[in-house]
């Protein structure tokens, strides 16, 4: 697999894979906190579609949200075997509801496929890049671009 | 250490100066005080010369300068304490206090507005010094001679020449120091004469070459002082015996002083460096080692540092990263949720409450409460600085209304929750600027309704059940109520054949957009009015009420919580959820009866209670949950008091009341409307706290915007 591939050190990127809405997704490593079981969360009034409420982190209040219907491709079914992702942006923390998560991958940057869509509104894209792992695509998220509204809310 | 960081370290010294300024001030002014207080008040001053000087602050330096020169005169007998000498130093010591706060916020300071005071105290002081005859200062010499410029010092002209006596130890010489050097900048202060003793040069066959043997004897003729020539020997501070005799010293009457000088040589010991490095509680007395260690001397000499030994005991404080507080208030949090996460598994594995286990457990519970309170008291500070603060807003605001005020504050020890201290500030600014403004009566009027004529306005600070209590109050006229009532009318605040009680009138004053000042004074109508005081005190937990005598004054009463990290809740279920709501906005619970709700309009009910009508807030279908009980009259009601209108929340269950522990939803998600923050509770399950204030503008978005309108007119 592209451990094989490993070879210049200096340009090698580790992604987590994982499954949200049926489709592969990647995050860098770098950014994740944690990955734990879905337990139970809070609801908040008011919120979008795609919040599923608060958990207790260790005393931390995190936001739980469901990447699937974050990213337009439907809700996540909620049941015990889903697992969330917590991760950092920028300041806070949070949790991604998703399907699965599968491995770590250490792929070299050049490996990374640029992404051939362009978005009209000429807003920035969260998907970065795509990334071919044997016979899948994975696309590459960008974290901080998936959620800049709520960065600059929070500010 | 950054330079960032020293200057951080510095303001928050300037504080703690200040803080005792002011408090040898009020000593000096309630007419109790002894030479110790004065040294205490120009320590104080001193430092803060000395630190801006390093921080190269010079507007600070440049008015504490000429603040120091006056105090130099108290403390030197030359300069008596009359009222206006006392208000002259009172008013310096307000007005360095400012110039700290604005050099701290915007890097330097005007001292344009300050010019007027700074050439009063100069004057003061050329006066006081005309009427002395001159003579030799040398209490001050060692804390003066470190940092700042003592040619800008200008102490009275010293004898017309010293004898120094110079004998460098051997450390002298380890670091590279060299006597020529030293002899070469006396040079400039007078004629010199040199005259090197080398008696104790031994043979060469007992000759160590890394001992000090030379000593010298300089004669230096002309006008200088002791100051001058301690600044030229300052580098070699502990590096060598150093007396410095005037050369008339046969003739000064103050015998004690050439004594103490010609026979001991500890000017220059540690104490005069303490200042540079910014003592951790300075203007205190220097620290105990150093004082002890003078003590020896001082037996024979009466040096004045020794005195000061007996004096305060040194308190010493630490300073703490308040970010490292809260880690600490945060773990001892999960902390007591863990107890209870621990002991609900326990229970369920059919453990009871007799068991050996269950008792292990009651003492973590109990340990942990302990470390609770410990680390929360860490948080909690006296309100002394935040009073004396308001001690000066009240002698500003009594100048400018040109009303003779007269400050008193109680209970400066009551410790309170740092952040909750920090917002106090321009609540208690505005009510007490309110006080001698509205509050208070001219002279004139006072002394026609037999009173005295300075107005007494008074600040305390109490603990009580669990709460801080504070109060602000004057002996004015009182509240005109008739007055109150007629501005709330025209206002259109109530309706104008409104019949209401003397509380509700009072309550008015609370109301936004309600302003009594018939003109809008220098003090008053700064956009802030006491509907705004109100809603600080309510984001805080707390309560603000008001009771008036008329003709006797006025009291205004603030209770708040001891600490923000903590919330008294009830806890409610809405729907699914367990929620909370702040108990200090609760007034009361009802279960009504089916014909106290009455359903005006779809999803609109409104309650009555005891013969008014409430608006009813359904959480449930508010917050967009469901809830099995729809029909109104199976449900509970919890009366709020929120932002002066009451509303009846329907929740489904009442179920506890206890404190929880506030956890923030803005650090990782935003803010919600209707939600304060969250918490979390025993079985580890987050349950959101509920913003009663917000409710109100949730509930009746109409009213809200009148309010709105109002504020701005």
């Amino acid at each position: 697999m592209s451990e094989e591939e490993t070879q210049d050190r200096g340009n090698t990127i580790e992604f987590v894979s994982l499954s949200a809405g049926g489709q592969g997704f990647c995050v860098e490593i770098t950014s994740i906190r944690e990955i734990r079981r879905w337990s139970q969360v809070t609801a908040l009034p008011f919120s979008e579609d795609s919040v599923l409420g608060v958990m207790n982190l260790r005393g931390a209040v995190i936001p739980i949200i469901d990447l699937a219907s974050r990213l337009g491709l439907g809700t996540t079914e909620i049941g015990s075997r889903n697992i969330v992702v917590v991760v950092a942006i920028g300041k806070r923390i949070m949790g991604l509801l998703v399907d699965s998560v599968s491995e770590i991958l250490s792929v070299e940057s050049e490996t990374i496929r640029p992404n051939p869509t362009l978005r009209r509104d000429g807003g920035t894209s969260h998907v970065t890049g795509l990334l071919p792992v044997d016979d899948i695509m994975l696309r590459v998220l960008d974290l901080d671009a998936l959620f800049a509204n709520e960065a600059e809310e929070a500010a | 250490m950054s330079n960032d960081t020293l200057r951080e370290t510095f303001f928050a010294e300037c504080e703690e100066l200040i803080e005792s300024l002011t408090e040898g001030l009020d000593i000096v002014a309630s007419g109790d005080w002894d030479k110790e207080t004065i040294n205490a008040i120009f320590r104080a001053v001193h430092s803060i010369k000395g630190a801006a000087g390093a921080f190269g602050y010079n507007d600070l330096v440049t008015f504490t300068h000429a603040y120091e020169t006056v105090l130099d005169l108290i403390r030197s007998d030359k300069l008596e304490i009359s009222a206006e000498i006392l208000r002259l130093i009172t008013r310096s010591s307000d007005a360095l206090a400012e110039l700290v706060d604005t050099t701290r916020q915007e890097g330097s300071a005007s001292l344009e507005p300050l010019a007027d005071l700074i050439a009063e105290l100069e004057s003061v002081a050329s006066a006081a010094k005309a009427e002395s005859p001159p003579e030799p200062e040398f209490t001050f010499a060692p804390l003066a001679v470190m940092q700042i410029d003592p040619i800008e010092l200008d102490k009275p002209a010293g004898p017309s020449g010293f004898t120094i006596r110079f004998k460098p130890h051997a450390s002298f010489y380890l670091n590279g120091h060299e006597p020529r050097r030293y002899f070469t900048a006396l040079e400039p202060l007078g004629e010199l004469e040199i005259d090197c003793d080398a008696t104790a040069v031994p043979t060469l066959d007992a000759f160590d070459f890394d001992a000090a043997y030379l000593s010298w004897t300089l004669t230096l003729t002309g006008e200088t002082d002791e100051d001058s020539i301690r600044t030229v020997f300052s580098f070699a501070m502990g590096l060598c015996d150093l007396d410095i005799t005037p050369l008339e010293a046969e003739d000064d009457s103050d015998a004690g002083i050439p004594d103490f000088i010609a026979s001991t040589g500890i000017g220059l010991g540690e104490p005069e460096v303490e200042p540079v490095v910014l003592p951790v509680t300075a203007a205190k007395p220097e620290p105990a080692p150093v004082a002890a260690k003078a003590e020896p001397e001082a037996e024979k000499t009466n040096a004045p540092k020794a005195a000061k030994s007996s004096g305060n005991p040194v308190a010493t404080t630490l300073r703490v990263d308040p970010d490292r507080v809260d880690r600490l208030i945060n773990s001892v949090g999960e902390l007591i949720i863990n107890h209870a996460v621990i002991s609900q598994k326990l229970e369920s594995c059919g453990l009871g409450n007799d068991s050996e286990i269950m008792a292990a457990l009651d003492d973590y519970r109990y340990l942990a409460r302990e470390i609770q309170e410990g680390v929360m008291s860490i948080r909690a500070q006296p309100v002394k600085a935040l009073f004396q603060r308001m001690g000066r807003v009240v002698r500003e605001a009594g100048e400018a209304t040109k009303k003779p005020v007269n400050f008193i504050s109680e209970g400066e020890g009551t410790e309170i929750d740092k952040t909750i201290l920090e917002r106090l500030a321009d609540p208690l600014t505005h009510m007490l600027r309110n006080s001698v403004d509205h509050g208070l009566e001219s002279a004139e009027k006072r002394i026609a309704a037999g009173k005295p004529e300075v107005g007494i306005v008074r600040l305390s600070a109490a603990h009580r059940s669990g709460h801080v209590v504070i109060e602000v109050s004057d002996d004015g006229a009182g509240l005109n109520r008739e007055r109150i009532l007629a501005k709330a009318m025209e206002k259109g605040l109530v309706p104008p054949d409104a019949k209401l009680s003397e509380a509700e009138i009072d309550n008015l004053l609370f109301a936004p957009g309600f302003s009594t000042a018939e003109s809008i004074t220098n003090l008053s109508g700064r956009g802030v009015g006491m509907d705004v005081v109100k809603t600080t005190i309510t984001s805080l937990g707390g309560k603000v009420g008001i009771t008036s005598v008329p003709g006797k004054g006025s009291t205004f009463t603030i209770s708040l919580p001891l600490t923000l990290a903590v919330l008294d809740g009830m806890i409610i279920g809405v729907g699914e959820e367990t929620m909370v709501l702040p108990l200090s906005s609760v007034v009361e619970t009802v279960r009504p009866s089916r014909r106290d709700i009455h359903e005006i309009g779809p999803g609109e009910c409104v309650l009555s209670v005891r013969g008014s009508y409430v608006p009813v807030v359904d959480l449930a279908h508010l917050f967009g949950m469901r809830t099995a009980k729809t029909r109104p009259a199976d449900r509970s009601y919890v009366l709020l008091d929120a932002g002066g209108s009451n509303i009846a929340v329907a929740v489904d269950a009442i179920q506890d009341q206890r404190q929880v522990v506030i956890k923030s939803l803005e650090g990782n998600y935003g803010t919600v409307t209707g939600i304060a923050a969250a918490t979390i509770l025993g079985d580890g399950k987050i349950a959101l706290i509920i913003d009663s204030e917000a409710l109100v503008g949730l509930v009746s978005p109409r009213r809200n915007t009148r309010a709105l309108i109002e504020l701005e007119a």
